[in-house]
């Protein structure tokens, strides 16, 4: 039930199910395209400070505590009032945000963060290691209800020698260790002692970033103030207001009188909706590809998947082209493996499994399966090559991707039905206890390739995440190892040997990753899309004085 | 009648605790529980997250317990916390929401009493006129519509082409720097939309039910004396007719009290308005068991006592009511 978007998102490395649609999610990198405009970049205009960005968000946060947040409103106001030890910068490097420096052991166990001098919290105390120490207490404390303990239960232990150092142990080298240090940091003086379910902090947070908290009003708006005291100097935009607004149409319609200066766009309205002269005047367009991807996976405990040429005979049957063109109006790219086009990791040189039907009629032939009663429909030993596509209610483009899917799959003789099922159901009835054929769904990712959770065949329990069953003695090898390596260049030899197998076994049919599409207000200057996303600099945005639409 | 509303509030008592029961249960039985929403799917939530989630919100506890407790609660009025992760109490999650929710609803009602007891009136006196006929399509044209198609329809229009209303929204950016008269209109402005789109759903309904209680009134023997008497047609009609015709209207009054807390998420959706139809919608699909009892229980009780309400009001109004409970009581 989650979808992460906003600012947040550049600094974790959660997978997470895509639930409301891919038009949610702010990241991912530019894609080379003759519409994009990049205003401001060429513009030397001197930054000025002042004016309110306004945005809205379909959900209201649920809690400001960045420790048991999990929603994507919560996670994208947190990320402007909090701050980590590390980030992604704009090219997805880590680079330090509360931590000036760190440096990593010979034998890679041991990391020892710099803190930055001078930094206070919102409340004007100053920040120090032992708050950092605090932190990592608060997430494993198993009173804390909280999504992201599993990267610190990896820790041995933690030290604080002075204020402005902070020092961690592992027992194992540990790749995805740095990045876990992008967590938020909650301040300890306000929490210590506290139950932290109780805690007010909640409901008007205090943190050590760019923006202050102001007001919220339940269900109608959030508002945060420029934090005049941050450590990377002050924002240039004074407010930003976060609107509740349920409605993706009304959001639509609040974009065209202006009264909004962001949203992401749907592909038709990217497409169709927004090429009017008035719409130009207001706003510039930007399109980048999402981390994260949509695919068919197949339950390997059914019988009928167990043979692998099933299962590559259905992936040749899709052609995913016409899926990014009929859901994503083209605004999508053909996925191959659970990694990004454009990312260190992927691995360009898998089969892409393009579309071929022959090929998948001659794979189910040698497989067995033959139309011997003619009836256009593949059967062996009397039973017909028939099952049941799964996926969840409220999220239109997967339902659009099974009607495609199931008239190509009746093309090449197999009968799909299509079954889309309330989420809690879906949950419970069908993925939990293992009760599907095959399922549509999509996977958030990020930067950090670490797919441990995703594909171990330990991870295969009820309720865990590898749901359909995949278990492949190299590729745990291979995941294992992966996140023991530092080095990137070594780590990659994994990861692109882990992609191959992927690509042969298919156990999931690796559908599409869709793009983000925002429009945002012409006023703000600086806007750029990079592979981190369009938000990596929202503190250097500005709008020129002249052009400021709220004085206050 | 002190007796009689006495033992009307004894019985509610039995009634309240079955509806409690039959709604906890049911709840109980949809699939999934509000822990799922939290952990599940997502990679760095544990089992044991689960299981600290579920004991912490009492949910490894039979359910036979954690309805005990929870009627242990709600008899001391105290509805509990949600179980959504900011874990507030429901009380104050639905009182923030009730202001706004029971605003609406009032002025809609008015609007719709305002235009459909003449509506009603007059097409029950010109019956099968042109008036009549053409009310009749207008009224069940609006009911018919789609609540939300009309709503976007109007935003577009007076929204973005006009740009005379604001879009959605209950108050704008900058409210709190208006002059008093500025955050009047402001108020005002943003709520003509909504209470348009809201009420015009319930014109029909209830024009109708007018129409058809004035023909019946019209019929009665005492309306021909009232004519037979010489009495002019108005005073006929205002006059005597009227207000028998009116009766009814109080047991729909009564009828909508619990309305007045009950909202459309579609509706409160599309204008983006914190309402309870949609707290109480979120509620049920993130599967908050404590906000959609303390929901259920609040429109329970609203529902019984506008019931009795009506009772009373109907008794006051009407003699023949009235004499009628007198002489049951006596017996």
């Amino acid at each position: 039930m989650k979808k992460i978007s906003g600012l947040l998102m550049r600094k974790k490395y959660l997978f997470d199910l895509l639930f409301v649609g891919v038009m949610l999610l702010f990241l991912g990198a530019c894609t080379d395209s003759d519409e994009v405009n990049h205003p401001g970049v060429a513009e030397a205009l001197v930054p000025e400070f002042g004016d309110t960005f306004i945005e809205a968000s379909i959900g209201d946060a649920s809690t400001l505590l960045p420790v048991l947040a999990s929603d994507s409103a919560s996670s994208s106001i947190n990320g402007l009032i909090y701050s980590g030890l590390v980030r992604y910068d704009k090219n997805l490097q880590i680079e330090g945000e509360l931590a000036e420096s760190w440096e990593i052991s010979e034998d890679n166990l041991t990391l020892t963060f710099h803190l930055r001098e001078g930094v206070t919290w919102h409340d004007g105390t100053p920040l120090t290691s032992a708050d950092v120490e605090f932190n990592y207490q608060l997430y494993i404390d198993p009173q804390t209800p909280t999504a992201y303990a599993e990267s610190f239960k990896q820790v041995t232990g933690v030290e604080a020698p002075d204020p402005h150092t902070f020092v961690v142990h592992y027992d194992q080298p540990y790749a995805p260790a740095l990045i876990s240090w992008a967590t938020p940091i909650h301040p300890k003086h306000l929490l210590q002692g506290t139950d932290i379910t109780k805690s007010q902090l909640a409901r008007k947070p205090v943190g050590t970033g760019p923006y202050r908290f102001i007001e919220w009003v339940g269900g109608e708006k959030i508002v945060l103030e420029s934090n005049p005291d941050y450590f990377e100097g002050q924002p240039y935009i004074k407010r930003v207001v976060y609107r509740i607004i349920p409605d993706i149409s009304t959001q639509f319609l609040e974009l065209q009188t202006g009264s909004l200066d962001f949203m992401g766009l749907s592909p038709l309205q990217f497409d169709r909706q927004t090429d009017t002269p008035a719409f130009k005047r207001l706003y510039n367009k930007y399109r980048y590809l999402n981390f994260g991807y949509t695919y068919l996976g197949y339950n390997l405990n059914r019988p009928l998947f167990q043979d692998k040429r099933i299962r590559q005979a259905l992936s040749y049957a899709i052609n995913k082209q016409e899926l990014i063109d009929g859901v994503l109006l083209g605004y999508g790219s053909v996925a191959t493996g659970p990694y990004k086009p454009d990312t260190w990791v992927y691995n360009g040189a898998v089969p892409k499994y393009s579309y071929d039907p022959a090929k998948a009629r001659e794979l189910f032939a040698q497989a067995g399966w033959q139309d011997t009663d003619g009836n256009g429909i593949l059967d062996k030993d009397g039973k017909e090559l028939a099952f049941t596509i799964v996926t969840n209610q409220g999220n239109d483009l997967r339902a659009k991707t099974g009607e495609i899917i199931q008239r190509r799959f009746k093309e090449v003789g197999v009968a799909v039905k299509l079954r889309i099922i309330e989420w809690a159901t879906f949950l419970k009835e069908f993925i939990n206890p293992g009760n599907f054929d095959a399922t549509i769904l999509g996977w958030t990712g990020g930067p950090e390739p670490d797919q441990y959770n995703i594909w171990h065949s330990s991870k295969t329990g009820p309720r865990e995440l590898n749901f359909i069953g995949f278990k492949n003695a190299e590729v745990d090898r291979l995941l294992e190892e992966g996140r023991r390596v530092f080095d990137l260049p070594q780590r990659k030899i994994y990861y692109d040997r882990f992609q191959e197998i992927l690509a042969e076994e298919q156990p999931y049919t690796f559908l599409y990753v869709g793009e983000a599409l925002p429009a945002v207000s012409k006023r703000f200057r600086n806007v750029e899309a990079a592979p981190a996303g369009i938000r990596y600099n929202f503190n250097q945005w500005f709008v020129p004085q002249v052009e400021q639409k709220y004085s206050r | 009648m002190l007796s009689y509303i006495a033992k009307r509030l004894l019985l509610l008592v039995p009634l309240l605790l079955g509806i409690t029961l039959i709604s906890f249960v049911v709840i109980h039985l949809a699939p999934g529980e509000p822990t799922d929403m939290q952990t599940q799917l997502n990679p760095q939530a544990s089992s044991e997250l689960q299981g600290r989630l579920r004991s912490q919100y009492g949910l490894d506890q039979p359910l036979y317990v954690q309805y005990g407790q929870w009627l242990s609660r709600l008899v001391r009025l105290d509805f509990g916390e949600s179980f959504a992760t900011d874990r507030r109490p429901v009380l104050d999650k639905v009182l923030e929401r009730l202001p706004v929710t029971i605003l609406l609803n009032l002025l809609s009602i008015l609007l719709i009493l305002a235009v459909s007891v003449p509506l009603g009136i007059l097409s029950a006196i010109h019956r099968n006129s042109g008036f009549d006929r053409t009310t009749t399509v207008l009224v069940f044209t609006g009911f018919a519509m789609p609540s939300f198609w009309l709503a976007l329809l109007l935003m577009d229009w007076f929204g973005v082409r006009l740009g005379l209303l604001p879009v959605s929204g209950l108050k704008s950016l900058g409210y709190e720097y208006l002059s008093w008269g500025g955050q009047l209109l402001d108020r005002i402005s943003h709520l003509v939309l909504p209470v348009f789109v809201s009420a015009i759903g319930g014109l029909a309904g209830f024009s109708r039910y007018m129409r058809s209680n004035m023909l019946e009134v019209i019929r009665q023997d005492y309306i021909l004396t009232a004519r037979a008497k010489g009495l002019s047609e108005r005073t006929v009609i205002y006059h005597h007719a009227l207000r028998n015709a009116l009766l009814p209207v109080i047991t729909i009054l009564g009828l909508s009290v619990p309305g007045l807390i009950g909202g459309s998420v579609i509706f409160e959706t599309i204008f983006a308005i914190p309402g309870m139809g949609k707290l109480f919608y979120d509620g049920v699909m993130m599967r908050d068991y404590p906000l959609i009892m303390g929901i259920l229980v609040m429109g329970a009780v609203l529902t019984l006592l506008g019931n009795l309400l009506a009772d009373i009001c109907y008794a006051l109004a009407d003699p023949r009511i009235r004499h009628s409970q007198q002489g049951g009581g006596s017996s």
